[in-house]
């Protein structure tokens, strides 16, 4: 059960990763590199690194969206 | 930004994201986490306050002044701590030999100077969060 729940959680992430590249709206790149990072968190937190984890659900999904959605705000949003 | 959803929530929940990363701050020497992750909780929440309430409001709760000086503080704070163990005649950041209290093991008073070390290391990211977010936020 926890092998398969692994295995989805990895899969999903080597989507995200390739959406991240593939989409041209910034904006909706951020969200999805946002939902890489929770993902990563809870990956992290299975691999018995709870102290990554913590660090990645708040730096890779909060403070790092909020800086490049800050630096959209101030630039273009399509690529 | 005015939305009345998103003030309530943000007035409601910063309280306890606040509270949260002081915890994590204070028991870096005994459980998962620490300065890092207790500091970028701690700017996180600032943070969120100034994107829904405007820049200006919190730049009276916390200055980017007050940010500043307290960043440096911090480093400074760390840098002080380890030059104690020197002083002593040890390396630097030597704990137990300078003569710090080390305490009972797993009370959250212990650990000698390790847990005045994490809330240098807190009070240096959480700023560095709030000043970055500033610096790239603000009008020129």
């Amino acid at each position: 059960m926890m092998q398969l729940l692994n295995v989805i959680l990895v899969i999903f992430l080597v989507v995200c990763a390739i959406a991240v590249e593939r989409t041209k709206d910034l904006l909706g790149a951020v969200i999805i590199f946002g939902s890489y990072s929770l993902i990563m968190a809870v990956l992290w937190l299975l691999l018995r690194a709870p102290d990554i984890a913590l660090t990645e659900a708040a730096i890779g999904a909060g403070v790092t969206t909020i800086l490049f959605i800050g630096v959209i705000s101030r630039t273009r949003r399509m690529e | 930004m005015d939305d009345l959803i998103v003030k309530t929530i943000t007035r409601l929940i910063v309280p306890f994201i606040q509270l949260y990363g002081i915890f994590i701050i204070l028991h870096g020497h005994l459980s998962p986490g620490g300065g890092f992750s207790g500091g970028a909780i701690l700017g996180a929440s600032i943070v969120l306050y100034s994107l829904s309430f405007g820049l200006e409001k919190a730049s009276k709760k916390l200055s980017h002044e007050a940010s500043s000086i307290i960043e440096s503080a911090g480093i400074l704070w760390y840098i002080a701590l380890g030059l104690v163990g020197i002083f002593m005649g040890g390396y630097f950041l030597t704990n137990r030999a300078a003569g710090f209290p080390m305490g009972e093991a797993g009370a959250v008073i212990s650990s000698g100077m390790i847990a005045l070390i994490t809330l240098g290391i807190g009070a240096k990211v959480a700023s560095t969060m709030i000043t970055l977010f500033h610096t790239i936020i603000k009008e020129d």
